[in-house]
């Protein structure tokens, strides 16, 4: 599995701004992926032109065996692989579940994946697993343990990880950062990377009537290892007011395409995944989205290769 | 408020709608925050619910869409997982329905759920490569070391005995375009059956077994070797026989090693 890795991987390549995506902790190229789901298997396989890497939560393949494994194996034999946690409740006010962590460095160890991220969010509370992302108050009592249970990862993983922001409804009143002075703070003294969600940029600002690019402007973007792109819903609420909801269960929206063209200019290139995972449709839909991406990925590298001629 | 207190509340809180919202949300001019709070509560028990539904499709099927959710709903609120692995959240639904007296008019419903975690279980259990039947032979060849023989089983086999007809109402539900077309009329629903649940490849299948198999299969699990399990047989006066057993082990499959060593 060593072997075959380091044959697979790809050199690090400095992007625009001379960043290495390595120091970030990404093997994963510059190109558009997809998250895999077990049904799109074969399509995956049989096309030439499938998306450049994929991802998969960590806990749907923490089972002892079984066909969950063997998909894995032939995806991972076939393309470079993000590994996404959705359930270390890296923000949890208590100790780090171990016993979790063994599970994801034994996922890390087996399938060597070429990104590992978690997110900035809690999602256990004493004996229960509350199974959504919840947000944190940010303030200095946080920023202290979220990057306590990040250097625990990442030295357990040996390997730096990558945060991903969180899609968020309200905030707190107690909280004394801003989400990107509080991101910033945790990747500059945890040094993790991070792992950019352009949907719930848009979702969270939406809905908190925050601007976008304000938010995009004070982000470390030198320490994006990756983008997450995703279909929200629209809900209006019991008083009438919209809210928009991260729901995955859709096509990426104009607003947020737009905004990820907004974020790639500041970036250079980045590994950009497509993430469907409710009412997920067809391959070629899924597909076609990620392909979608590399046109933006395409348009910038012509843009940098015009600055550069 | 300190730290500790927030994530303690917010947590009470969701779980318990009657417990209003924590304190110290800030929304904007004119949102209301138990309507966004609400979309926690909401995201939490419809994952859930609908991470059920898709474990336990024929007791679904068995009860209806709107009852099973009311059900699965009441297990969210009442046994919430303690695992962030939802696949392992279908344990002991089974036995949230054999005590839901709502579901008592279906009094097989709990044996189907048990049995369809049993596939989720065996779905994914550990790998291992089932036994060469030549193993077999040249056990058979040396008649003096069958009785000091133990088996080990395939970590993905299980089997399960009931008191209702569990493998023709799961068998119903099998190959239809909409899984709620199943018919049970022709079935007699209080006819005992046993069934076993393997994973001999990459697919889970479900068998019927002969009465009785089940028992021997129990005493085989712990280690018991061919001899004793054969004395104790006979002692039971059992209705299935040993030979028997021995097909089934080796027609499905279930045996990973024997160890014939003396213990």
């Amino acid at each position: 599995m060593q072997a075959m890795h380091a044959m697979r991987m790809n050199p690090p390549s400095p992007s625009p701004h001379g960043v290495s995506r390595a120091r970030l902790g990404t093997g994963l190229p510059a190109r558009a992926g997809a998250g895999f789901k077990p049904q799109h298997l074969q399509d995956w396989m049989e096309d030439a032109n499938a998306p450049a890497f994929f991802e998969v939560h960590a806990e749907n393949y923490m089972g002892a065996g079984g066909p969950p494994h063997a998909w894995l194996t032939r995806m991972r034999e076939q393309r470079p692989m993000s590994l996404h946690g959705v359930g270390l409740s890296i923000g949890t006010e208590e100790p780090l579940d171990r016993n979790h962590l063994d599970r994801l460095a034994y996922l890390v160890d087996r399938y060597q994946p070429d990104a590992v991220s978690e997110h900035l969010a809690w999602s256990t509370h004493g004996d229960h697993f509350l199974n959504d992302l919840l947000p944190l108050t940010y303030d200095t009592r946080t920023l202290d343990r979220v990057c306590t249970h990040i250097e625990q990862v990442q030295t357990r993983l040996r390997r730096p990880i990558l945060i991903e922001n969180p899609s968020i409804y309200f905030e707190f009143e107690a909280s004394t950062f801003s989400e990107q002075d509080f991101i910033r703070q945790v990747v500059e003294r945890s040094g993790c990377g991070l792992l950019l969600d352009v949907n719930n940029v848009y979702v969270s600002c939406r809905n908190n009537q925050r601007d976008p690019l304000a938010y995009l402007d004070c982000l470390p973007l030198h320490a994006v290892g990756e983008i997450h792109l995703a279909g929200h819903a629209e809900q209006v609420d019991e008083d009438g007011n919209l809210v928009l909801i991260d729901n995955h269960g859709a096509a990426v929206t104009d607003a947020v395409w737009a905004l990820y063209a907004r974020v790639l200019l500041r970036t250079g290139p980045i590994p950009t995944l497509i993430e469907w995972d409710s009412d997920v449709p067809a391959y070629a839909v899924l597909s076609s989205e990620a392909h979608a991406a590399d046109l933006n990925l395409d348009a910038l590298q012509n843009v940098h290769d015009g600055i550069a001629a | 408020m300190n730290a500790m207190s927030t994530q303690s509340s917010f947590a009470a809180a969701l779980w318990q709608p009657g417990l209003g919202v924590p304190a110290g949300l800030r929304v904007t001019a004119g949102i209301n925050p138990a309507q966004r709070f609400a979309i926690h509560r909401n995201n939490i028990v419809v994952a859930l619910v609908d991470a059920l539904a898709a474990d336990f499709r024929v007791t679904q099927a068995l009860v209806g869409e709107d009852f099973f959710r009311a059900m699965a709903r009441e297990r969210v609120r009442t046994d919430p997982p303690r695992s962030p692995i939802i696949s392992e959240y279908g344990a002991g639904f089974a036995d949230f329905i054999a005590a839901c007296h709502s579901a008592a008019p279906v009094p097989y419903l709990a044996d189907v759920a048990r049995l369809e975690y049993l596939r989720t279980q065996a779905y994914h259990a550990a790998d291992a490569d089932p036994l060469d039947v030549s193993h077999f032979h040249t056990l058979l060849a040396t008649p003096e070391r069958i009785a000091g023989t133990r088996l080990a089983l395939h970590p993905a086999c299980a089997w399960l005995s009931s008191r209702y007809a569990v493998h023709s109402i799961w068998a119903a539900h099998q190959g239809l375009a909409d899984i709620s077309d199943a018919r049970l009329g022709a079935i007699d629903l209080d006819k005992a059956e046993c069934v076993l649940v393997t994973r001999p490849q990459s697919d889970v299948c479900v068998d019927p077994l002969p009465s009785g198999a089940t028992d021997l299969l129990d005493r085989l699990r712990t280690g018991m070797p061919l001899g004793a399990l054969h004395m104790d047989h006979r002692r039971q006066a059992s209705t299935v026989s040993l030979e028997t057993l021995l097909v089934l082990l080796i027609q499905h499959q279930l045996v990973v090693a024997l160890d014939s060593t003396p213990e």
